[in-house]
């Protein structure tokens, strides 16, 4: 748990910003969600939004890192195990959204089969628990057995990991889908009730956790023995365009379906790129949105820009800003506004749901940090039990075949 | 022919087996009747008993003798509400009514109707509808009014939705919540088309001299602060005989109630003479709130 100066100022941020967390929620329990801006007319925020967001993260950073397993890519290979990291940390993250969202918090048991009453198949929040818990134990269970195999000096059991790996493709596609379908499945609110909605989550999510995993790769490397090719970087940049490219597509589809059949239903498409009358708050952000994605697409696209380390860097953070505002704020916020009966709430996160957020993201980064710090020597092989480290500090985690 | 049976029995109970079956059993009955469990999976007897306790707990709290009724739905009832457009002239004395009769929380403010005034030129058009009309004097010029609250559902969104099973309709229709049940993830408020469904951001306001102590277990009894709550026709009425507090209170005589399965009912006169429409009849929700052109 050694680190220098900067690693402990890190620590040191993320450990304030939990402790402010804590006593925003603290005083949330005790008045109420009050102390949200939610109301009855939106009755999702910035927690849910968050949720959405980071969902999207977990389920793209396992997915991105599946083609070293399936087709044995080398140079994307060593990096399968902090996409699974990444993945944990998010989830981690996810459900303390949904635990700080929820009014009753000492009643979450009643989720839990058996011991409560899981409304199971026919809500979707059932089954989101249901696949969001079982990825978080895939992906754990995985990450476990990598590195402990590579302290004690052996290379993991193939035939426990790569059917749980392969396992884990389709449920990190189906957590997303659920997730879509959570908020597809209601008719009442039609800016959410589109086919379109869950290829649209899944195509943004291939952006953004793997432009949150670039970035942290690079630190790695610079900060660490960690050697990876830069193949591997341009190549992950590369794919990120494609997805790119489908998720402002899509959006596009849904734009055009919107305002040329122009219907009843065009008025929350309207609220979020145009405003409807005097409430426009939700306008600059919906064009910020725009713009990041279409820069970012841009950029990773053009070979030059990929394989230039600042331009490269400069889409990572448009990507992930990008997605960040329209896959949070700007898929919960158009939902629900306005409301059923046509009002208008303009809805701002108070301090309070800003300070719980921020010590929710505290946490998932100080686990992800966490877990890096004794991750990264494990796998650099070195760390390692004492008999078996003098033997050969080979790099134990991915290329021990060859 | 007795004799022949008591002679056969093939597997005689030893005294193991039957105490494994009474522990089995004692530990089953104390899962289902001492632990936390919905209301609605709670034994008669149990659920007597626990609204006992609730009754003591709410008479200490506001001071006067709270009953706490858990009258059932009785058979070949179905209630359905009817509402005359053409009558309502939007004086909201619906709305406090209900608010006193339902123990809603005055501060903050919860109200399970909404009355929307509407264009006439418009037609029933929720964008453009308001609900916060000022009016010194109602009906305005150019305006009618669309009161909205729980449109009671035989499809309802909100049920299907909630991932505890803590709202569920009842056999008589009204669509109902456990209070004590509700997690406060607010689906239902995201599923329902109607606005029907209420969060308690806070914790009610409510001034004791004004507590209605007329309470049903699934009703009107007073709501924790972060559980959701909603329209159930007045089920401490209703099923007592009694219209809802909104039937009594509107001065026109525009709300109608009754049992949609009596055909001598004045709903079904409603539904089989008039001009009935109900809201939102895309989404297939079936309500049974029913509006009509009485005039």
């Amino acid at each position: 748990m050694r680190g220098n100066a900067g690693y402990w100022a890190w620590v040191s941020l993320l450990l304030a910003l939990i402790a402010s967390g804590l006593l925003a929620y603290a005083d949330q329990v005790t008045r109420g969600l009050g102390v949200t801006a939610m109301r009855d007319q939106v009755s999702w925020g910035f927690y849910i939004g968050n949720f959405t967001f980071l969902v999207g993260v977990a389920a793209a950073a396992v997915v991105l890192v599946i083609p070293a397993y399936v087709y044995g890519w080398r140079p994307i290979r060593e990096i399968v195990i902090y996409g699974e990291l990444l993945a944990v940390s998010a989830i981690v993250m996810c459900g303390l959204f949904v635990f700080v969202d929820v009014g009753r918090p000492d009643r979450v048991w009643h989720l839990a089969p058996l011991l409560g009453h899981l409304n199971f198949p026919s809500s979707l929040l059932a089954w989101d628990v249901l696949v969001l818990n079982l990825y978080f134990v895939v992906n754990f269970v995985v990450v476990t057995h990598i590195l402990y195999r590579a302290y004690t000096g052996r290379h993991y059991s193939t035939r426990f990991v790569v059917p749980l790996v392969l396992l884990s493709i389709p449920m990190a596609v189906g957590i997303h889908t659920v997730t879509a379908f959570l908020y597809n499945g209601l008719a009442a609110r039609p800016y959410w009730n589109s086919s379109i909605l869950a290829p649209q989550f899944l195509a943004s999510a291939f952006c953004s956790g793997p432009a949150i995993l670039l970035i942290v790769l690079q630190l790695l490397r610079r900060f660490t023995s960690f050697e990876l090719k830069n193949e591997a970087i341009w190549k992950i940049a590369e794919l990120m365009a494609y997805a790119m490219f489908l998720n402002l597509f899509l959006h596009g589809a849904e734009a055009f379906k919107e305002y040329y059949s122009d219907t009843e239903h065009l008025l929350f498409t309207r609220y979020w790129y145009e405003g409807l009358g005097e409430h426009r708050t939700l306008v600059p952000y919906a064009w910020a949105a725009l713009v990041l994605n279409a820069v970012a697409f841009v950029l990773f696209i053009v070979p030059a820009t990929r394989r230039n380390w600042v331009t490269l860097n400069v889409g990572c953070v448009a990507t992930y800003a990008g997605v960040y505002i329209e896959k949070g704020m700007g898929l919960i916020i158009p939902g629900l506004t306005p409301d059923t009966l046509g009002e208008i709430y303009v809805y701002y996160p108070t301090l309070a749901e800003l300070r719980v957020a921020a010590g929710v993201f505290a946490v998932g980064f100080l686990v992800f940090t966490l877990m890096l710090k004794v991750a990264v020597p494990i796998s650099l092989g070195e760390f390692q039990e004492a008999e078996v480290s003098g033997e050969g500090r080979h790099r134990a985690v991915a290329p021990a075949h060859g | 022919m007795g004799d022949t049976m008591s002679s056969d029995t093939p597997h005689p109970v030893t005294r193991r087996q039957f105490a494994s079956c009474t522990a089995a059993a004692a530990a089953g009955f104390l899962l289902t009747a001492c632990g936390p469990r919905r209301l609605r999976e709670v034994p008669k007897a149990r659920l007597r008993s626990m609204l006992d306790d609730l009754e003591r707990e709410y008479s200490k709290t506001y001071g006067k003798a709270v009953t706490v009724s858990d009258t059932p739905a009785a058979d070949g009832v179905v209630f359905a509400y009817a509402l005359d457009i053409s009558r309502c002239i939007g004086c909201r004395r619906c709305v406090y009514a209900c608010v006193d009769e339902n123990n809603q929380s005055r501060d903050p403010q919860v109200h399970w109707i909404r009355v929307l005034s509407m264009d006439k030129e418009r037609g029933i058009d929720f964008a453009h509808a308001d609900a916060y009309y000022d009016a010194k004097e109602v009906p305005q010029d150019g305006h009618f009014y669309v009161p909205v609250a729980c449109q009671q559902c035989r499809n309802p969104p909100c049920t299907k939705v909630c991932p505890v099973g803590a709202t569920w309709a009842e056999k008589d229709g009204i669509v109902v919540i456990d209070y004590d049940w509700c997690i406060g993830c607010r689906c239902c408020m995201a599923a329902c088309p109607y606005g029907a469904r209420h969060f308690n951001w806070s914790d009610a306001g409510i001034p004791n001299e004004q507590v209605n102590p007329a309470m049903h277990y699934l009703g009107n009894r007073p709501r924790p602060r972060g559980v959701v709550e909603k329209c159930t026709f007045c089920i401490q009425r209703v099923r007592k005989g009694r219209y809802p507090a909104c039937v009594e209170a509107c001065p026109v005589g525009a709300r109608k109630f009754g049992n949609l399965l009596d055909p001598e009912s004045e709903i079904r006169y409603i539904i089989e003479h008039k001009r009935v429409l109900v809201l939102k009849e895309e989404l297939n929700t079936m309500p049974k709130f029913f509006y009509f052109y009485g005039t």
